[in-house]
């Protein structure tokens, strides 16, 4: 299994296996799914309470799919681990982070000190995503 | 015009350290080219055949003149003394060092500009109306719109990998002077019956090899709804959009094949679900953007005549000049097209003087073109006169603007890995054989355009003739096509038959023109002859 190498959560790691999406629909008790590019990710909907862990794997970093369906799972009220996995390079770890992954588990180890760098890169931002929790710079520039 | 704030200067300014890390660990060997290549491409830096190419925004084509004499400066200092102005109102330049484009977008920055998402899988600099804020006809400036969008377009986390590159377009007036229907969305700021501004959106078009106009998806959107309402379009197009195949992977493949209707729905239903989600700036943000694009102090009392006995100036005056909502002024476009020269070419000292100009006569604003020109939007008629001697003693005087002479042409084999054949010499070819100001008056507005291959960068599909170079067996050869319009009624070209080689298809355009000339009714110009009179004559003259 591939490392995580960077995680923001303070509880602890979940290491339950992670199963694809048409599995998990029939196995009641999972608690961990892994998301490729092509899955529906509103087809978990109806289950996140259950869910510690989605895996959201990108085979190639220039597949973005992956960055709406974890924002549209944080959207949904997802609070556990979002676990970006596979080609994860280190110029999108700041925006992978502002769609709702606070894990992640490249397949090839990254440099740390640039990313390091690349997650602290963007003081601030022009959007609101919501599920990073941050205030975008028209929030700022009109405090309510 | 719009003036960066704290954050915005913020933003360019960590770019660019974010690039000149990139490029350092591009050149120690830490990225490969084939990983470099999609972060290089997201600020502009093509790789082409002889060099690196930078791409350079200008949102939604307006400049001021500190920002257009650095432009100049940067042909000098970076690249061979030219800059190449595109058809997105944007400007490349094409011979540039890769170890030296940090110090290129630092420089840049410190005039509040960037070559932020000029090329790549993401959302492209926003294009608008080269005459906003000056033309009589227009509703509202877009550009305030404009810039909202890129803001919320620039670094968008979400969409930053998408199926494929994404334009987007916004305009205000009736008269489409920007091929809205064109891009993958195209805005258009309307009015409705209570009298409040909202945006028409379009989805769905584009050129490259399957040129299509984009279907209206939403007759209004209010306001305080536009970045959600873009949002939502963009996530059906990223979650759904083609992947599998790079030349079907264009939004204008996913609404063709799922259907109008069907897109709608989802991009409704998305847009929904979005307005649950606090993320579309309040109005006050656009308040505080639309400040920045007041109306310049016009001199009430200018003189609205104009003195044309100077016939030279009289007919640049006929060709490039548009009508000014304010009285006393005018707008004047500068054409980049001389008489064989190369379309949107200008040479650094010829930047700098149009950035005088602009600086001096025109409220120190310029604009860039999609049809690769330089406007001077607010020139009081009083001035013109002056104007136009400056600029024709430098070359760039030439009255030619929506005529045959005004060519769009992409950089074609010339310069670009991905051309068939060449598109600068037919263009040079074309306008030297057209080159009599009395033929182009003749023949009066003819809009021509160039594709070195079925990108059709060189808009080929929307020319009143269009001419897409392709690869025969190794020789180049040249389709040419009839009837495309970007216009309010916009339309796509059809080919005539057979291609021919490079001095064939100029031969077949002066036959073209020939045909016009003698069916011409009234006031009709090219087109509209066309229209009403069908391909049979245009081709019996052609190949018969």
């Amino acid at each position: 299994m591939v490392e995580v190498q960077f995680r923001f959560r303070d509880d602890e790691a979940v290491n339950d296996p992670a199963i694809t999406v048409d599995a998990f629909a029939e196995q009641t008790n999972a608690t961990a799914v892994r998301i490729e590019p092509g899955d529906d990710a509103r087809d978990l909907m109806p289950h996140l309470d259950r869910l510690a862990l989605i895996e959201v794997n990108f085979p190639a970093w220039t597949d973005g799919r992956g960055y709406s369906a974890a924002r549209i799972l944080r959207e949904a009220g997802y609070t556990g681990e979002m676990r970006a996995v596979g080609d994860v390079v280190i110029d999108m770890l700041g925006h992978l982070q502002r769609c709702g992954f606070d894990a992640f588990a490249p397949d090839k180890a990254l440099n740390p000190d640039d990313a390091k760098n690349a997650f602290a890169r963007w003081d601030n931002v022009y959007q609101a995503t919501v599920v990073d929790g941050r205030q975008a710079i028209w929030a700022k520039r009109h405090p309510a | 015009m719009y003036k960066y704030d704290e954050y915005d200067q913020q933003m360019v300014d960590t770019r660019v350290a974010e690039f000149r890390d990139q490029v350092r660990r591009r050149i120690s060997g830490e990225l490969t080219e084939d990983q470099f290549k999609p972060l290089r491409l997201q600020n502009g830096l093509y790789l082409q055949l002889h060099a690196y190419m930078l791409r350079v925004a200008v949102p939604y084509g307006t400049l001021n003149s500190v920002q257009m004499r650095l432009l100049g400066d940067i042909a000098d200092k970076y690249d061979r003394g030219y800059g190449h102005f595109t058809t997105r109102q944007n400007i490349q330049y094409n011979w540039i060092k890769l170890d030296e484009t940090p110090d290129i977008l630092a420089e840049l920055a410190t005039v509040e500009m960037h070559a932020i998402q000029t090329s790549g899988n993401c959302i492209r600099n926003i294009s608008s109306d080269q005459f906003a804020g000056a033309a009589a006809d227009e509703i509202v400036d877009p550009r305030p719109y404009a810039e909202l969008l890129r803001q919320w377009s620039s670094f968008h986390p979400e969409f930053l990998v998408l199926p494929r590159k994404f334009k987007i377009a916004v305009i205000a007036s009736e008269k489409d002077r920007a091929a809205m229907r064109l891009h993958d969305i195209g805005i258009k700021m309307v009015k409705n019956d209570a009298g409040e501004i909202g945006a028409q959106f379009y989805a769905g078009g584009g050129m490259g090899r399957t040129p299509m106009i984009a279907p209206m998806i939403r007759d209004f959107v209010p306001l305080d709804q536009l970045i959600t309402f873009a949002e939502a379009c963009l996530r059906v197009y990223n979650r759904y959009g083609r992947r599998d195949n790079k030349y079907k992977a264009r939004i204008k493949i996913l609404v063709h094949e799922l259907g109008r209707d069907e897109y709608v729905r989802q991009v409704e239903e998305e847009f929904a679900h979005l307005l649950t989600q606090p993320i579309e700036p309040p109005l006050a943000e656009l308040e505080r953007i639309k400040a920045h694009f007041t109306n310049p102090a016009f001199d009430a009392g200018a003189p609205d005549d104009l003195d044309i006995s100077d016939p030279d100036f009289r007919l640049w005056v006929e060709r490039n000049t548009t009508a000014h909502k304010a009285p006393g002024y005018i707008i004047a476009t500068i054409s980049l097209k001389p008489v064989g020269g190369i379309p949107g070419d200008a040479t650094a000292d010829q930047i700098r003087l149009m950035a005088d100009l602009g600086r001096d006569y025109s409220f120190d604003e310029l604009r860039v073109t999609h049809s690769q020109n330089i406007v001077l939007p607010h020139v009081k008629k009083a001035d013109l006169y002056t104007v136009w001697k400056a600029l024709d003693e430098a070359g760039i005087g030439t009255a030619n603007i929506d005529t045959v002479g005004d060519i769009i042409a992409c950089p074609g084999l010339d310069y670009c890995s991905l051309a068939n054949a060449r598109s600068i010499p037919v263009a040079q070819k074309i306008s030297e054989r057209f080159g009599s100001a009395q033929k182009q008056a003749e023949i009066g507005e003819l809009k021509l355009k160039i594709s070195g291959c079925i990108n059709a960068c060189g808009h080929h599909h929307a020319g009143h003739i269009g001419i897409l170079g392709v690869d025969k067996k190794g020789v180049e050869n040249y389709q040419l096509s009839f009837g495309g319009s970007e216009g309010a009624d916009t339309s796509l070209a059809k080919i005539t038959g057979p291609g021919f080689d490079e001095d064939g298809v100029v031969d077949a355009v002066e036959k073209a023109t020939q045909v016009y000339l003698a069916n011409k009714q009234g006031e009709e110009r090219f087109l509209d002859t066309y229209r009403r009179i069908g391909m049979d004559p245009f081709k019996e003259a052609i190949y018969g």
